[in-house]
């Protein structure tokens, strides 16, 4: 790496976590208990990775929240999936790693259909499927699209790059989510009132779905529900230092319910329009999608636009529903939704693992199991240590 | 999932592609949503595409407000 970007290293600074933290503490002192939901599944990644919990003050603590496309994959999506190939034995299925593992009905899962013959491959980047779609020219390649609105863009742009190049065999299956539309439903659903929900006094924001649609559809939100709204990034400087700005906020009370941006290296409040632009013209809202752990969300997810419809899978494939149920201990749902931890699942650690993952939040290394896991937190000792973050991730 | 990584601008291509260097690694990746992009920019680079540039002089900015935290966290030791 240049010496130049070697000074974003400083974001990393130990030193510079202490003193911040030092710093919260001391603006927490006589304000709480405050509990604030980080929304996005790398902020808890970092949380747990760096130790970060263990600096918090006792008057704040966090709820991780349903910020991971994957764990909140209903599993019939996977069913849907998996039929799909078995139906059609002649498509080659791209997709994220994260993804691969995540079991469907009766554990299986797109690297067990693999194992049986399908051809299943991972890719980096929505470009590499479409490389093989060109290299395969008599086989269907159906990329899998995953992801909030910081991957969109990618697969809009490849959509684009297939159409100039004339391609008839490259599909998209788009299972892209929104993130301020499932922020909200945290908040105002009436089902997850009816399951139970906690109390939340300010949210950390998505830093990198926001470097693509900047701050503003936040503010809403922000005032609407009257909650403080704090972006930032993901070093663990990034992570305390939002910390401690929200902890402002939620200290002034109904003047600092706004939206705060801490990351502006990256984000504004416009975004990235360019992105916005290609995104927009590619896909167009679905009504209602469901969400696991959230049921349905409305304006929530997008598919294809009719005129993108040769790309389409939705269009080109037969596409069964499955409306799969998930074992029945598992406590996934109420996980993204921050009403349980992991640790109050019986499967936990016991039958499910990041090696035989049964929920979605043990499989990708940002779900909450996942990361308690790789803190051996609730784990007898003889399984800590156990990095399940080796996975390859996007 | 929305992991995504700084990479420096090493050559730019046609096509709206760029070579890059993310933490050693050299690769190609694609640049349409970035304006006019330029030998020795920040990108951040996301599933093989850069979504935003890094602004060199806004992260200097977030790193000087630490400066500050720090200079006034030790004032009050003193005090």
């Amino acid at each position: 790496m240049s010496d130049a970007l070697k000074s974003l290293d400083r974001f990393s600074d130990k030193e510079a976590v202490l003193q911040v933290a030092e710093r919260l503490r001391a603006t927490a002192q006589g304000h709480g208990p405050l509990q604030f939901m980080e929304f996005c599944g790398g902020h808890t990644h970092v949380l747990f990775r760096f130790g970060l919990r263990e600096l918090l003050p006792p008057e704040l603590s966090l709820v991780h929240g349903p910020g991971c496309p994957v764990c909140v994959l209903p599993r019939g999506k996977i069913d849907s999936v998996l039929d799909l190939l078995d139906r059609n034995p002649d498509v080659i299925l791209c997709t994220y790693a994260d993804l691969l593992r995540v079991p469907g009905t009766a554990g299986r899962s797109l690297l067990r259909c693999r194992a049986d013959g399908a051809t299943v491959r991972a890719v980096y980047s929505p470009h590499h499927a479409l490389d093989l779609a060109q290299q395969n020219p008599h086989r269907k390649v159906v990329f899998l699209a995953i992801g909030f609105e910081t991957t969109t863009p990618a697969t809009a742009i490849t959509i684009l790059e297939a159409q100039r190049a004339g391609l008839t065999n490259f599909f998209v299956y788009s299972l892209h989510l929104l993130t301020p539309p499932a922020v909200a439903h945290v908040l105002e659903s009436p089902e997850i009132r009816e399951h139970g929900t906690v109390q939340l006094d300010g949210f950390i924001g998505p830093g990198h779905v926001c470097a693509v649609i900047g701050t503003e559809p936040f503010e809403y939100f922000a005032t609407e529900f009257q909650k403080p709204v704090v972006i930032t990034g993901f070093a663990p400087v990034d992570m305390m230092l939002g910390l401690l700005a929200l902890t402002q906020l939620a200290r002034e009370g109904a003047s600092g319910c706004r939206v705060e941006n801490l990351y502006p290296r990256v984000v504004t409040r416009q975004g990235n329009t360019k992105a916005k632009a290609i995104v927009a013209d590619v896909f167009e809202l679905r009504r209602l999608s469901a969400w696991r752990g959230l049921g349905m969300v409305p304006y929530s997810a997008f598919r294809l636009r009719p005129a993108y419809q040769s790309f389409d899978v939705e269009h080109h494939f037969d596409i069964r529903e499955f409306d799969t149920r998930d074992h029945p201990a598992c406590l996934c749902s109420a996980i993204v939704r921050g009403v349980k931890k992991p640790t109050d699942c019986k499967l936990y650690g016991t039958g499910c693992t990041p090696d035989t993952p049964i929920g979605s939040c043990m499989v990708s290394g940002e779900g909450t199991c996942a990361a308690y896991f790789a803190s051996g937190i609730g784990l007898p000792r003889r399984k800590q240590n156990v990095t399940p973050m080796s996975t390859a991730k996007t | 999932m929305c992991l995504a990584v700084p990479a420096e601008v090493l050559e730019v291509f046609a096509d709206d592609r760029a070579k890059v260097d993310m933490g050693g690694v050299r690769m190609t990746i694609g640049t349409a949503f970035i304006e006019n992009p330029q030998v020795g920019d920040w990108l951040l680079v996301h599933v093989g595409h850069a979504i935003n540039r890094i602004e060199k002089d806004e992260a200097r900015k977030t790193l000087e407000l630490l400066t500050e935290l720090f200079s006034t966290s030790t004032e009050r030791h003193d005090e």
